[in-house]
């Protein structure tokens, strides 16, 4: 089976300061990819790189079509579906209009009201603020609007830009279980870059370790988790 | 007391021209975030075309629609050729941007239709509307085009996926490119569509005021007073205070003597300097509450 997401040699950075320096890396349809490493390590520049929001040079095919040189707009129609960091929630608009966005590259209008049932079934809290203004939600909220957002694109492959910053350590576990149950239910793959080092390997099945740019380790997430020298030297605990 | 009345009837009646100027401005400024001062010479120009399109013997609603039309497409070159590649540009870039366009579309008008004051009719007729002297058919017409406007606006942003786009390109353009919205031309539909509005509001405008290229500099101001008193943001606020705007400069122009009919313009900057120190959001902007 030949991977649905493949890269290979990517660069890219910001304002000519590179941040990554050829990442070679691939994800199984179906499966959970893990990037991991610390602050500034280049986890969220190789997301951004991904889809298009910044330049990037090298190679990356997503179910045999090249994505480096496309539109944002494009890869989203691809399937590709980013929770950017900081959630990127459309603050002024009502939650249920969020959602709605999420599905603006489809057609089908009777679809679109099923799956918005749907997001409010994995998320039942937002069924009951779905009129509300969606930047009065407190952040586990808007946190799981951001995934529902993405679900609504009926994506092949989700991009999680640091799911748990920034919230409640209860919530953080919701939030897991649900993304380790729509990665079972739907057949969304998953690339989740995560500072929870520990969290985010429970979930995932591959493992990647940035420093600085580079991949330093990678393996199955059960290996990594049990390498004495990686989780000290990198994981921190 | 009948003397109130009539004011501020008669206030209604200048303050539909200023609505309708109001609502082309909050349109620009929601898709781009600046003020367009050339809004007012693009009306007029607009007004221009429609003048030429009758004057070649099409009848009134045909070279109305053929106008808006043009607009539209007019708006959206504008902002592909001149504005698209600016994008990034600091705020100043774009008023001397914006000026440039001002002076371009004037003097071209006066080169191609010169400076003589024209007339332009009215599809209303200019009768005096029930007999009163205060409120004639055509203002009464535009107090009637500009609500209908505003319904159709609030019902495409409101209930249409191509105006919840919009309005997610506007408020968030990052996260909008995120779920699939082209970003650009949401922007460049924008001006499209305020291209057409303000075809609309100088199409009415031109038959009270007279058609010239000026006609639309101290109006562009009465509408920038408009849209900044109902809040920059809110399209129904616009018409609200291009009203409120009209009623206040009739009534201060009757009731306070000094001001008369001589000072009537600083009240439309007064108006904005107050706004902006007291309720920078305006009446109907929105405040935008946030938890962080």
């Amino acid at each position: 089976m030949s991977a649905l997401l493949e890269v290979k040699g990517l660069f890219a950075g910001y304002g000519g300061i590179p941040a990554l320096h050829g990442l070679d890396f691939s994800l199984e349809e179906g499966g959970v990819t893990t990037l991991l490493g610390a602050n500034g390590a280049g986890k969220t520049t190789t997301l951004r790189a991904l889809c298009g929001m910044i330049h990037a040079r090298g190679d990356a095919t997503f179910a045999g079509k090249r994505l480096i040189g496309m539109q944002t707009e494009d890869i989203v129609r691809l399937g590709i579906a980013h929770v950017p960091e900081g959630r990127g929630t459309f603050t002024r608009m009502g939650v249920e209009e969020n959602l709605q966005l999420g599905a603006m590259t489809r057609r089908n209008g009777g679809d679109i009201k099923q799956d918005i049932e749907r997001v409010y079934d994995h998320f039942p809290r937002l069924r009951q603020r779905r009129m509300q203004q969606a930047g009065t939600l407190s952040g586990g909220e808007q946190q799981m609007l951001a995934i529902g957002r993405a679900l609504m694109l009926r994506p092949r492959l989700m991009l999680l830009d640091e799911p748990s910053f920034g919230l409640a350590p209860l919530v953080v576990r919701e939030m897991f279980d649900i993304l380790g149950a729509l990665n079972r239910a739907e057949k969304v793959s998953m690339l989740l870059v995560e500072q929870n080092a520990s969290l985010a390997l429970s979930l995932a099945d591959t493992a990647y370790l940035l420093e600085t740019g580079r991949i330093v380790t990678s393996g199955p997430a059960a290996q990594i988790r049990e390498d004495e020298g990686v989780r000290r030297s990198y994981l921190g605990y | 007391m009948e003397l109130l009345g009539q004011q501020i009837l008669a206030g209604i009646a200048t303050g539909a021209i200023y609505a309708c100027m109001a609502l082309a401005v909050v349109m620009i400024y929601q898709a781009i975030d600046h003020l367009n001062f050339a809004q007012g010479e693009m009306a007029m120009f607009s007004t221009f075309i429609a003048f030429q399109l009758m004057l070649w013997g099409l009848p009134y609603w045909i070279a109305f629609l053929l106008t808006l039309a043009v607009s539209f497409a007019g708006g959206v070159l504008i902002d592909r050729v001149v504005f698209k590649p600016i994008h990034d540009a600091p705020i100043l870039s774009h008023v001397v941007v914006f000026i440039a366009l001002l002076a371009i579309l004037n003097s071209t008008a006066g080169f191609i239709w010169d400076f003589t004051v024209k007339s332009f009719p009215s599809p209303f007729g200019s009768a005096p509307l029930f007999g009163s002297s205060l409120i004639s058919a055509h203002q009464a017409g535009m107090v009637g085009v500009t609500l209908l406007l505003l319904v159709f606006l609030f019902v495409f942003f409101r209930y249409t996926r191509i105006g919840l786009s919009m309005r997610a390109a506007a408020a968030n353009p990052v996260s909008a490119r995120l779920v699939g919205v082209r970003v650009g031309w949401m922007v460049a539909l924008g001006w499209g569509m305020a291209a057409a509005i303000g075809a609309i509001a100088g199409i009415l405008i031109a038959p009270v005021v007279f058609l010239e290229p000026n006609m639309m500099i101290s109006i562009l101001l009465y509408g920038f007073a408009g849209a900044v008193l109902g809040g920059l943001t809110s399209p129904a606020g616009a018409v609200l205070g291009g009203f409120l705007v009209g009623i206040v400069e009739n009534l201060a122009g009757t009731f306070i003597p000094v001001i008369g009919g001589e000072l009537k313009l600083p009240i439309a900057l007064m108006l904005i300097v107050a706004v902006l120190v007291f309720k920078p959001s305006g009446l109907m902007g929105r405040t935008v509450v946030q938890r962080v």
